[in-house]
């Protein structure tokens, strides 16, 4: 699939400068309003932090175990993806605030940040789908493209998509070590052993943190401490799995092969962004929850603007995709992941060509 | 400030319960879980306490500072940060109060300048209370350890501020040497820290106070020092104000061949204005290289044919893999033109050009 079907040289650097017009407009347009709403936000997510953990030492009551970790997993949520994922995408870097930076940045999650700037603000976001560039497309363990080559060991791809849910923060974590390009020898294993050790000592201070000090901490309610904080962990990395995957897989998106994207210009590269991302219909607080990845269309097409803007965005980009008859590809959650699943199991099989989009 | 005085094993537990609450935090310290349960201190570290304005144009903040804030030393500088419109925006401002001062609070004393965003909003819109972010006291403009015998100072405007801390400090440790001190203004009315400066002079026999006021005297020049300080070569001096007195101080105590008697201390230079493909020199501070480019031409790029390999990613402005910090001069977005010109500024390098002269810390 190459994304010149749609527009034409002249018509793709016009859509280019309506984008960036938009862009423009909204980089002007921040103030104060949308500092206090990122602070706003991370005060929110720090008390909703300290009262979880706070309700967890009451965990033998089972009202207070269940609102603890209820409050720690929506903590979670917000910790890595409506702050953490967009501070460190330095969506919030015009404030010049140190503390909310994305080069100070750093998350309450397994991968260590720098590692993560480099695989998804560069890899995934400068190569959007693109197979063989942008690693998300698969993670490097499963075929998401029928443009991948399918070998017998997808066809176990049920099993390895549930884990990757369950244990996501981990799969994100060892994504930058890039496996299997060191098995390629593409990568040096000197390379990649340093960044699994910075993986290690991350993975350490979080599991010290939520497996051990906080649990020892609950001295005879342990185990209620223990338990609430591995729940948290576990809603938060099926919720974040749900998101992310929602946002280029559902059926109708786009991928792209590595041919397609050389000299590729500033208004295809927007194009070729559309194309391979994907909207989820719903309400303020469940786009709050996904970081606003439910707009992962403006996200891509504007990563670094202040993620509470898409939601105003939206609408422009849409009125803007019907005049140039362009899709634009959004759905209830049930559709887009519903889709999603099936991309999955339909491609542990060989073949699966119907699911690239049919072209108008 | 209170840290220095606490006991050894008191600061060693303190240091252990610091470490067990980290941990508890990671990856955030446990003062910011303490900023979202009680005060919002977003705005910063430091609360103004007090405002006021001695003249018209000028506004005089005293700051309580937070607890262990590292004492300064007479005539350092803070680089302040100020929120406008969600932005911060941070200058250096030379502390006024004397180190010996013992409330927690430092002052600071603030000229408007003409389209000055930070000054402006500091005189006008500023209210006891509001938070700025503080830094660690910085800056060589001090008294030595040991003090000379005889003391020359020459301020005009706010440079003042400076020399007032030192003279502060002088006075709060009862070691007031012989002092000579030219302060310019345009007249009495817009002289900060005039009155107090008189006073001072009057307190200590061995201090002579010069006020110069330019609107009727015209301004201060070196063939004036014969007449207000007999021996000046013999003194120590410090000099702070417009850069163009201070170029004809250096230039004259050069000439003396006395260069290293002279202390100055500068505001922040102007900004050249931006041009295509104007010539402009790049210094990559932590490389120590210096660079010549064009207006045109992404600082990246200009690191690369230069033989350094700077971080980098996308190298079209999305990724933010080669954000770097501007140190000094101004760059330019080439995507849409906007300028960069505060010192600490996060610059995007493979799409921002130089603009004169750069220094990166890279």
């Amino acid at each position: 699939m190459s994304h010149t079907h749609y527009l034409t040289d002249a018509q793709a650097d016009a859509f280019g400068r309506e984008l960036d017009a938009i862009r423009d407009e909204i980089k002007a347009s921040l103030g104060e309003s949308d500092a206090a709403y990122i602070r706003r936000m991370i005060r929110i997510q720090r008390g909703l932090d300290i009262g979880g953990r706070a309700l967890l030492f009451a965990g033998v009551l089972p009202p207070a175990w269940l609102a603890g970790t209820a409050m720690l997993s929506i903590a979670k949520i917000l910790e890595n993806m409506e702050v953490g994922h967009n501070v460190m995408h330095a969506q919030w870097d015009w404030m010049k605030d140190p503390k909310i930076h994305s080069t100070t940045w750093e998350w309450d999650t397994a991968c260590p940040s720098d590692q993560w700037k480099h695989s998804h603000n560069y890899m995934h976001h400068t190569y959007t789908n693109v197979v063989g560039m942008d690693r998300d497309v698969g993670y490097g363990i499963l075929r998401m493209s029928p443009q991948q080559p399918w070998r017998p060991w997808n066809l176990g791809q049920p099993v390895y998509n549930a884990l990757l849910a369950g244990l996501f923060q981990y799969g994100v974590a060892l994504h930058d070590v890039e496996f299997e390009r060191v098995l390629e020898g593409k990568k040096t294993w000197r390379d990649a052993w340093a960044r699994l050790k910075a993986i290690g000592r991350k993975t350490g201070r979080q599991t010290l943190k939520d497996y051990v000090l906080f649990p020892l901490l609950a001295g005879p309610f342990f185990l209620y401490v223990f338990s609430g904080n591995l729940v948290a962990n576990f809603v938060r990395n099926l919720w974040a799995y749900t998101i992310i995957f929602c946002g280029h897989f559902p059926s109708g998106s786009h991928t792209f092969s590595a041919a397609s994207v050389e000299n590729e210009s500033r208004g295809r590269w927007y194009l070729r962004q559309l194309l391979g991302s994907c909207n989820i219909k719903g309400g303020k607080v469940f786009h709050i929850l996904s970081g606003n990845l439910s707009h992962q269309i403006e996200h891509h097409l504007f990563p670094d603007l202040p993620s509470n803007r898409y939601a105003e965005i939206a609408p422009r980009v849409q009125a803007l995709c019907e005049q140039y008859g362009l899709p634009y590809n959004t759905g209830s959650l049930a559709r887009q992941f519903g889709t999603t699943t099936w991309r999955v199991l339909r491609l542990s099989l060989p073949g699966g060509q119907s699911l690239e989009p049919q072209l108008a | 400030m209170a840290d220095d005085r606490l006991p050894a094993a008191t600061l060693n537990s303190a240091r252990w319960l610091q470490r067990a609450a980290g941990a508890l935090t990671w990856p955030l310290n446990p003062s910011d879980y303490l900023g979202a349960l009680f005060a919002d201190t977003a705005g910063g570290n430091a609360v103004v306490e007090r405002i006021g304005h001695p003249t018209p144009d000028a506004v005089t903040l005293t700051l309580r500072v937070p607890r262990g804030f590292p004492r300064h030393r007479a005539g350092q500088f803070v680089r302040l940060g100020v929120d406008i419109d969600g932005v911060r925006h941070s200058r250096c401002y030379s502390i006024a109060s004397a180190p010996e001062r013992d409330d927690g609070c430092i002052e600071i004393t603030a000229k408007a300048i003409a389209g000055g965003r930070v000054s402006a909003h500091l005189n006008e819109l500023l209210r006891v209370g509001a938070r700025l972010q503080i830094d660690a006291p910085a800056g060589d403009f001090v008294l030595p350890e040991w003090l000379p015998e005889r003391l020359l100072f020459i301020t005009a405007g706010s440079g003042i501020t400076p020399v007032m801390g030192m003279l502060r400090s002088l006075d709060a440790r009862g070691t007031v040497p012989e002092v000579t001190l030219v302060h310019a203004a345009p007249d009495a009315a817009s002289m900060i820290y005039g009155d107090e400066l008189a006073a001072f002079a009057a307190r200590h026999p061995q201090v002579t106070l010069h006020r110069v006021y330019t609107r009727a005297q015209g301004r201060f020049d070196v063939s004036q020092l014969d007449a207000v300080c007999e021996g000046w070569a013999g003194c120590e001096t410090w000099a702070c104000g417009p850069d163009a007195l201070l170029q004809q101080l250096e230039d004259h105590w050069q000439q003396a061949g006395i260069g290293a008697r002279l202390h100055t201390e500068r505001f922040r230079p102007r900004v050249p204005q931006a041009g295509d493909a104007t010539a402009a020199r790049v210094q990559f501070l932590r490389s120590a290289r210096v660079v010549d480019g064009r207006g045109d031409q992404p600082v990246l790029d200009l690191a690369e044919l230069n033989g350094l390999s700077p971080a980098h990613g996308c190298r079209m402005g999305i990724c933010h893999g080669c954000t770097a910090t501007l140190k000094s001069g101004c760059v330019r977005d080439l995507r849409n033109g906007k300028t960069f010109d505060e010192e600490g500024d996060l610059v995007q390098i493979c799409v921002c050009a130089p603009i004169g002269d750069v220094e990166i810390d890279l």
